[in-house]
C-alpha cells in the first residue's frame, strides 16, 4: 500500500467515525408535554439581579416568581404577595405573603425578599439593571454605595410580611414588581454556594420550573417544579428554551416542528408564512416606540421649526407598509397605544396632513429658520446596521432631500451598540433608535424626555415646563388626574420635537397552533406555567 | 527531524505571543467597550465593572494582567457571559465545531482530490469540463446559501433530514450531515481544482514518462508515482484550511443553529467581550501553527526531496 492510498483510507475512516461515532442520547422525557420554545437569542445570565434581556426574562421568569407575576395575557397578578395595603400618602406598601417553598422544600420568606432587595442593589454585586428600583426609598444611595445596605426602605416585619418604602408614589408598582429586577433569589442557597448558586446543580427557584441543563448556544432545560404553589394549573413537564438567532433557520424549524414556537420571524416574509402555516403568526402590538433623536443642543437642531420641519417629511405609511410589512403602526406620539394608565395619548399637530402639505409646510419651516439655495441644510443620519434599519435608511434619507434641492442629508449605519453609545455621549446630530419599555406605565417612556435622566436623554430635551408636568405627574396618586398631566407634558415635547416618532414596535411570533394558552399580549410575556401541548391536534 | 520539530516549535513561541500581543491591541482600539449597552449601566457600577476587569488601567497594564493570567493557563472569564468562563465557552463550543470541520474537511479531501485526479486524467475532455463546471459552481455559491438550500430541501420538502440543531446536544448523523455537506462543498471545488492543475503538471514531468516507457501499467504509475507527488501543494493548503474549518463558521453554525466556537467568536467582537475573542484567536493561531507542522512534516514523508536538516 502506497502512503498516499494509507492517508485516503484514514482520513476516510476517520470523517466516518467522527460522522458516525456519537449516536445514541435519545430523549426520555415524554415528548407530549415537553415544550420547545425558540428564544431569540443566548441568555447571557440567568441570576435575575444580573440578567438585562427580553430572552433572559422569558427563562428567569419560569424559575422565580415576585410578589407580583404576569397572568397569561401579561398582566399583573399577585404572586408571592396574597394581599397588600398602601399607605394614605401612596409611600408605604405592606404586602402579605403566601405559604410558599422553595424547590428544596426550604419556605420562601419576607427574608429572602429583603436579602434579594439588598443583593441587587449592593454596588458589589454589579447588576447592570439595578436602576430600575430606584424608587425604592435608599435605593439610588445604597447602589451608588453611599448608605449601606440595611438603609434600603425594605424590611420583613416576620416571615409573611414585607414593607416596602418609596421615595415617591410610585403607583405602577404591582407591574414593576412583576419585573425580574424584583424577584427573590434564594437566600440560603446564594450565601451558601457565591456566584455559583446558579449552576443547575445548586439552584433552587420558586416559581413553576426548574433549570436542569444550560447548553452554551445549545439550549436551557428546565423541568417542572413539583413544590410550586400552582403546580397542579401547571400542564407542561419539560421546557427547552433554544437560542434561535437566525430568523430564517427558526422559521424552518418551526415548520419542520422541531420547535413548537419561536418569538420572531422574518418580517418580509409575512404574506408566505401566512399562507404556508396558517394560525402561526402572531402579530401584536409592543410596549414599544421607535424614534429618531434629534441632538438639540447643536445648530441648526436647536430650532424647533427645524426640528418640526424633519419630524413632518417623512412617510411613515410608506415605510411602515412597504418596507417593514409587520404590522408597525405609523407613530405621531412617544407613548404608544395600549399602555395601562394612559387612555389617550398625546399626538403631534400635523398628525391629519396630507404628506404633500406636510412637505410644503416643512420647506417653509425651514426657509423661516433661514435655509435655502444660498444656505443650503446639511446634516448626517446615523442609523443601527442591524434588522430593518439599513431598509428604512434610504427612504428617512429620500424623504428629507426631497424637502427641497438644498436639503442635503447623507446616512451612515453604525452597529447598534456603538451608536447608542454616541448618542448618550451627544455624538450625533440625528439618530435613529427605540425604547421598548421595562413595565407597562406611561411614565417608563415620558422619563427618558426628563432633563435630569442625563445621557438616555439622546437629544438632550430639556424644557422646564415639560419636566415640572412629569414631575407632578409622579407625585399625583389619582390614576384620572396622573394621566392627564403625564398627557399634557407628552404633548408639550411633542411640540417641542426634540425626537420624531417614527412607529409603534410589535411583537411577532410563530406558534405552533397545537400550543395552547398562548395570549398576544402588549408586554410580550408568555410564561410557560400556562401553556399546554394539545395532544390530539397533529395526529 | 526531532530537531526540526523543536526548532519550529520554538519559533512557534514569538510566533504566538505576537498574535496574541496583536489581537488584543486590536480588539481594544474598536470603539466602545462590553459594558455601551442601549440601557446604560449606572455610572458607579461602570467603574466597577471596569475595575474588576482591569480596564481602568492603562492598555499595557491590562495586557500584562492578561498575559499573567494567560502564562497559568488561565483565559480569564468572559466579560458578557456572567456565568461563565472563556474556558467554559470554548470547552463547550470547539468540540462542535472541530467535530463539524474535521468531517467536512475529511470529505472535501476525500471527493475533492478523487474529482481532481479524475478531472487531470480526462483533460480537456467532457469529464474534465463537468468535473470544473461543478467546482466553480461549488466556488461561486456561497454556504449561506446552499445552506438554507438543503435545509428546505432535505429538511422541510423531503423530511429525510432534521433542519437544524442538535439531538440534545448529540452530535448524530442525520444532525450533522447537511451542515458538513455545505461546509464541505466550497473545499470540494477548492481541492478538486488544486488537485487537477498539480496532477496535469506532475503527469508531464519526465519521471512520469519513464515510468510509462518502463511498461508500468497505467494504474501502477498513477496511484504510485503521480499522486504521491501530486497531493503536495494539497498538503500545503490543508494546513491553514483544516485549521479555519476547525474553529468553526459563523455561517454554518448559524442557519444550522449548531452551538459551536465560529458564531460565538463573531458575536464576542461585536459585542466587545474581549476575552472570548483573545481565547478564540489563541485557540485558532495555535491550531494553524500544528497544522502548518503537521502538513511540513507530511511532506518530508510524502517527497523524498525534502530533509529537516
Amino acid at each position: 500500500m502506497t502512503y498516499f492510498s494509507k492517508l485516503a483510507i484514514g482520513i476516510l475512516a476517520a470523517s466516518v467515525l467522527v460522522l458516525s461515532g456519537c449516536g445514541g442520547g435519545k430523549s426520555t422525557e415524554d415528548e407530549g408535554l415537553t415544550l420547545h420554545r425558540g428564544n431569540s437569542a443566548e441568555p447571557l445570565s440567568l441570576d435575575p439581579h444580573q440578567a438585562s434581556g427580553t430572552w433572559e426574562n422569558n427563562i428567569i421568569g419560569d424559575m422565580f416568581i415576585g410578589l407580583f407575576t404576569e397572568n397569561a395575557a401579561g398582566e399583573p397578578i399577585p404572586g408571592m404577595a396574597e394581599n397588600w395595603t398602601t399607605s394614605e400618602d401612596g409611600l408605604t406598601w405592606t404586602f402579605t405573603l403566601r405559604d410558599a417553598k422553595w424547590s428544596d422544600g426550604v419556605p420562601v420568606t419576607a427574608n429572602d425578599f429583603v436579602y434579594s432587595f439588598r443583593r441587587i442593589l449592593n454596588p458589589e454585586t454589579l447588576a447592570q439593571y439595578a436602576s430600575l428600583l430606584f424608587a425604592i426609598k435608599n435605593a439610588e444611595a445604597v447602589n451608588s454605595g453611599k448608605l449601606p445596605g440595611d438603609a434600603l426602605g425594605v424590611r420583613a416585619i416576620d416571615d409573611h410580611t414585607l414593607e416596602i418604602k418609596l421615595e415617591y408614589p410610585a403607583p405602577y408598582l404591582p407591574g414593576l414588581l412583576t419585573h425580574y429586577t424584583s424577584m427573590p433569589v434564594p437566600a440560603h442557597v446564594v450565601k451558601e454556594k457565591g456566584n455559583d448558586w446558579i449552576k443547575p446543580e445548586n439552584i433552587q427557584v420558586n416559581g413553576p420550573f426548574k433549570l436542569v441543563e444550560w447548553r452554551t448556544n445549545d439550549y436551557v432545560h428546565s423541568v417542572k417544579n413539583p413544590l410550586f404553589y400552582d403546580a397542579a394549573n401547571v400542564c407542561l413537564n419539560d421546557v427547552f428554551y433554544y437560542p434561535t438567532v437566525d430568523n430564517n433557520s427558526a422559521e424552518r424549524q418551526v415548520r419542520e416542528g422541531r420547535l413548537d414556537l419561536n418569538t420572531d420571524f422574518p418580517g418580509q416574509k409575512l404574506e408566505f408564512l401566512n399562507k404556508q402555516l396558517p394560525g402561526y403568526v402572531r402579530i401584536h402590538p409592543y410596549l414599544g416606540t421607535t424614534y429618531f433623536s434629534i441632538n438639540t443642543r447643536t445648530a441648526p437642531f436647536n430650532d424647533k421649526r427645524v426640528r418640526n420641519a424633519l419630524g413632518m417629511a417623512l412617510d411613515r405609511d410608506f415605510m411602515t407598509a412597504e418596507i417593514l410589512k409587520s404590522g408597525q403602526i405609523p407613530a405621531y406620539s412617544l407613548v404608544p397605544p395600549g399602555v395601562a394608565n394612559y387612555p389617550k395619548g398625546a399626538s403631534v399637530k400635523w398628525a391629519g396632513l396630507s404628506l404633500e402639505e406636510r412637505k410644503a409646510k416643512a420647506k417653509a419651516l425651514l426657509m423661516e429658520a433661514g435655509f435655502g439655495p444660498d444656505h443650503p441644510l446639511e446634516f448626517e443620519y446615523v442609523y443601527r446596521n442591524t434588522g430593518d434599519n439599513p431598509r428604512v435608511a434610504p427612504a428617512v434619507q429620500a424623504d428629507w432631500n426631497d424637502i427641497a434641492p438644498w436639503v442635503h442629508v447623507t446616512i451612515s449605519g453604525t452597529e447598534t451598540q456603538i451608536l447608542y453609545a454616541d448618542l448618550r455621549a451627544g455624538e450625533f446630530e440625528v439618530g435613529d433608535g427605540g425604547w421598548i419599555a421595562d413595565y407597562n406605565d406611561a411614565q417608563n417612556f415620558l422619563y427618558l424626555m426628563e432633563t435630569k435622566t442625563g445621557q438616555m436623554n439622546y437629544s438632550r430635551y430639556s424644557n422646564p415646563e415639560y419636566d415640572e408636568l412629569v414631575e407632578r405627574s409622579n407625585k399625583e396618586l389619582d390614576m384620572q388626574k396622573r394621566a392627564v398631566l403625564m398627557r399634557k407634558a407628552e404633548q408639550v415635547m411633542l411640540d417641542d420635537m426634540p425626537i420624531i416618532p417614527m412607529w409603534y414596535v410589535v411583537n411577532r411570533a410563530l406558534v405552533n397552533p397545537k400550543v395552547t394558552g398562548w395570549v398576544d399580549n402588549v408586554v410580550n410575556i408568555h410564561r410557560t406555567r400556562y401553556l399546554c401541548i394539545d395532544q390530539d391536534a397533529h395526529k | 527531524m526531532f530537531g526540526f520539530m523543536v526548532r519550529r516549535l520554538l519559533v512557534a513561541i514569538p510566533t504566538v505571543f505576537l498574535i496574541i500581543t496583536l489581537a488584543f491591541f486590536l480588539m481594544r482600539s474598536a470603539p466602545g467597550s462590553p459594558f455601551d449597552l442601549e440601557r446604560p449601566i449606572p455610572e458607579a457600577i461602570k467603574v466597577r465593572l471596569a475595575e474588576k476587569f482591569h480596564l481602568d488601567k492603562p492598555i499595557a497594564v491590562q495586557f500584562g494582567y492578561y498575559l499573567k493570567d494567560l502564562s497559568r493557563g488561565d483565559l480569564g472569564p468572559s466579560m458578557k457571559y456572567k456565568d461563565k468562563t472563556v474556558g467554559n465557552i470554548i470547552a463547550e463550543g470547539f468540540p462542535v465545531s472541530a467535530t463539524l470541520g474535521l468531517s467536512a474537511m475529511g470529505l472535501a479531501v476525500l471527493i475533492g482530490s478523487l474529482l481532481g485526479g479524475f478531472a487531470a486524467l480526462k483533460q480537456n475532455q467532457a469529464g474534465d469540463y463537468a468535473v470544473m463546471g461543478i467546482a466553480m459552481t461549488g466556488i461561486s455559491i456561497p454556504p449561506f446559501v446552499t445552506g438554507p438550500v438543503l435545509a428546505l430541501v432535505f429538511g422541510l420538502y423531503l423530511g429525510w433530514l432534521p433542519t437544524a440543531g442538535l439531538d440534545r446536544g448529540q452530535l448524530t448523523f442525520t444532525h450533522l450531515l447537511l451542515p458538513v455537506i455545505t461546509l464541505a462543498l466550497p473545499q470540494i471545488a477548492i481541492i478538486s481544482r488544486l488537485m487537477r492543475a498539480s496532477m496535469i503538471e506532475t503527469l508531464r514531468s519526465n519521471y512520469i514518462r519513464t515510468a510509462y516507457a518502463k511498461g508500468l501499467p497505467g494504474y501502477a504509475v498513477i496511484v504510485r508515482h503521480a499522486l504521491r507527488a501530486a497531493v503536495l501543494p494539497l498538503i500545503s493548503y490543508l494546513g491553514p484550511a483544516t485549521a479555519a474549518l476547525l474553529t468553526g463558521s459563523i455561517v454554518v453554525e448559524q442557519i444550522f443553529a449548531l452551538p459551536g466556537i465560529g458564531r460565538q467568536f463573531v458575536m464576542g467582537a461585536l459585542q466587545r467581550d474581549y476575552t472570548v475573542v483573545m481565547g478564540v484567536v489563541i485557540l485558532y493561531a495555535t491550531l494553524i501553527i500544528i497544522l502548518n507542522l503537521i502538513a511540513d512534516l507530511l511532506y518530508g514523508v510524502l517527497d523524498p526531496k525534502v530533509r529537516y536538516d
